[in-house]
């Protein structure tokens, strides 16, 4: 066994005494049980925020976005900060199964499938604010630059909200192929366990006919590298794209070089936040205490810290600079002192105390190792990062450069209703993920078995015990 | 003339890998070995080529590449060259800086999926596509080698056994 050699300091990344046949049946077990009644009430009170959210969306598009609590100077409030919160939450996914995956981190096997199903579902969430934020959306396909009878009328390639297009639909499009050939393999493993008729047929449908050819793995192994290698500047880009339809603007506030490296890592700090937040459910309810360990945690929790301290800087300097420029208009941006004073101060304060200072807990070594603390700053890191994106929208457009347009947003209980909707619709979409599909990629946490495997580490290492 | 082939089953990786090894270097030619999981190292040990797939993801980002740069060009610059917000229109490059985001995406859109797609054709998977694995084991815990008979079949059964195979069947082949 010398080829699995790892160093001894390494903590194991699957507890217990485990063979390859366990793992296939844990991580099938979820999918081969019955649902019980907590799954039930989940999805239930999922599906009704979603059908809530649906007949919000209709409301809008039939009445007019009037029903809203836009008005003529802040046009963007709930809709683009639900957006951009959306589209940050899917970036921890891509990193984890991307960057991760270039820097050889074997800790990501464990989460990586359900961190992309959350990419998925939460792009599909951010999807639809693009959509239903337009007055009108049955125009949109207008964005698209298909040959017309206009005499051939364009889009224009100069507006950071077409390069969103573009954007997003690369980003889910690529996530979705990244994620289901990953998938091949394990939909393979439920075929060939499969029992009843009906699941046999579905999983081979869904498997691609996969065989497992030294061939096949050899490419597999190819494409995945090759994809990481492309997911990974597709994710700083998309973002990074986010944050111009801010930055590439002239408002003071918006206009900063910094948005798009600080929009990034805003997106990581708070896409692993809803990561853990998932996996702290999830390891407990399908029993997968031994894949997902306190280790696993622990190793988010740092990357939640090490995101979390570039974004504190990043407000640092948006703070310095508003004042160090000397503009007087830089003096009510999101991050200034008129922001912590004026009558959004509830907002710039949530976003320090749930963004800045809460998170620091993290330094202390059980608090990142603790389930439930790390669950609970998770959950704060969430509200936190969504003030952020509520703040750099509705703040910095409440006073803009003429005093006599400084105004107040007020959300209508559609715009707070679509916002529950989506978020019904997310946990409609990854609880009957959680329920069909493997949680755990098996092929990659069987391939580390022998490396980081409890019970093989002890074997190699000798008893320290 | 029936076609005959030998499959042994493993229970570890290991083995499996020592065992291509064994069976390589007894100049038996191995046609497929089927496997749960990545097994690192074991295409080398089969002696198979390497894949040129990440070449062709290269060529698919130049096309999609060299896409974006006509795409903006003609629709920005020759069809329409209109004043939007006073950006530069007399030449491609004068307002290239906002064509980078797209340029930047289609690269990668074009790279990826034409990639994926060419996985999936050149390894020949798609949705109606009929499971191939011979024992259903094989995506489980267990490594079967594949291994044709030309009237050697004694010998390479216990040359199998040597190696630690834990079930080694003989198979017709039609």
């Amino acid at each position: 066994m010398s080829s699995h050699y790892e160093a001894p300091i390494r903590e194991p990344l699957v507890l217990g005494d485990k063979s390859y046949h366990d793992i296939t049946v844990d991580i099938a077990k979820p999918i081969e049980g019955k649902a019980n009644k907590n799954w039930y009430i989940a999805f239930t009170i999922s599906l009704i925020a979603f059908l809530w959210g649906i007949g919000c969306i209709s409301y809008t598009i039939g009445t007019g976005i009037g029903v809203w609590g836009l008005n003529k100077n802040i046009g963007w409030a709930w809709d683009i900060t639900n957006f951009v919160w959306w589209v940050g939450i899917g970036h921890a996914g891509t990193l984890i199964s991307a960057v991760l995956l270039l820097f050889r981190q074997r800790w990501r096997m464990a989460i990586n499938r359900s961190a992309e199903a959350m990419t998925i579902f939460a792009v599909f969430q951010a999807g639809l604010f693009p959509l239903i934020h337009m007055g009108r959306p049955w125009n949109g396909y207008w964005v698209l630059p298909i040959p017309n009878q206009f005499g051939s009328l364009w889009v224009n390639f100069n507006s950071p909200l077409l390069w969103d297009v573009f954007a997003i639909s690369t980003y889910l499009s690529v996530s979705l192929v990244f994620w289901w050939t990953g998938l091949l393999p394990d939909f393979a493993m439920l075929r060939d366990r499969a029992v009843k008729p009906f699941q046999k047929k579905i999983y081979a449908l869904l498997s691609f006919g996969w065989s497992g050819r030294a061939k096949d793995w050899q490419r597999f192994e190819e494409v995945s590298l090759v994809l990481a290698g492309l997911a990974t500047p597709l994710v700083l880009s998309v973002h990074t794209i986010v944050s111009m339809d801010f930055a590439t603007s002239i408002n003071p506030g918006w206009h900063s070089t910094i948005f798009p490296p600080y929009f990034v890592a805003g997106a990581i700090f708070s896409g692993f936040a809803m990561v853990q937040t998932l996996l702290g459910i999830m390891r407990k309810v399908t029993n997968l205490e031994n894949y997902i360990t306190r280790l696993h945690v622990e190793y988010m929790n740092m990357v939640i810290m090490l995101t979390g301290g570039i974004v504190a800087v990043a407000y640092a300097s948006e703070f310095f600079i508003a004042w160090y420029t000397g503009s007087p208009y830089e003096n009510f941006t999101y991050m200034s002192v008129g922001a912590a004073t004026g009558a959004y101060g509830w907002a710039f304060w949530s976003l320090i105390l749930f963004n800045i200072l809460i998170p620091q807990f993290l330094w202390i070594r059980s608090v990142r190792r603790s389930f439930i603390g790390s669950f609970l700053i998770s959950i704060a890191i969430n509200i936190g990062m969504w003030f952020e994106r509520f703040d750099i929208i509705a703040i910095v457009l409440s006073k803009g450069h003429l005093p006599s347009t400084w105004t107040r947003f007020e959300p209508t209980f559609v715009d707070v209703g679509i916002f529950i909707g989506t978020i019904g619709f997310f946990g409609v979409l990854f609880l009957l993920y959680a329920r069909t599909f493997p949680v755990i990629a098996q092929a990659e946490v069987k391939s580390i078995m022998k490396v980081s495997g409890e019970n093989y580490k002890k074997l190699r290492d000798g008893n320290h015990e | 003339m029936s076609n005959k082939v030998i499959h042994a089953l493993y229970n570890d990786d290991d083995i499996l890998m020592d065992a291509v090894k064994k069976v390589k270097s007894a100049h038996h030619h191995i046609d497929e070995v089927f496997t749960p999981f990545p097994v690192h190292g074991l295409d080398k040990a089969m002696g198979l080529a390497p894949t040129k797939i990440a070449i062709t993801s290269f060529l698919y980002g130049l096309v999609g590449l060299s896409f974006a740069i006509w795409m903006t060009n003609y629709m920005m610059i020759e069809d329409w060259p209109q004043d939007i917000g006073g950006k530069p229109n007399f030449s491609w490059f004068l307002n290239m800086p906002a064509f980078v985001p797209i340029m930047f995406e289609l690269t990668v859109f074009f790279a990826a999926h034409l990639m994926v797609i060419t996985f999936y054709m050149r390894s020949r998977l798609w949705p109606f596509k009929a499971a191939e694995n011979p024992d259903v084991r094989t995506t489980d815990d267990h490594f079967l080698m594949e291994i044709a008979i030309h009237g050697n079949e004694e010998e390479l059964t216990s040359l199998l056994n040597e190696t630690g195979a834990v079930e080694i069947k003989v198979i017709d082949k039609e």
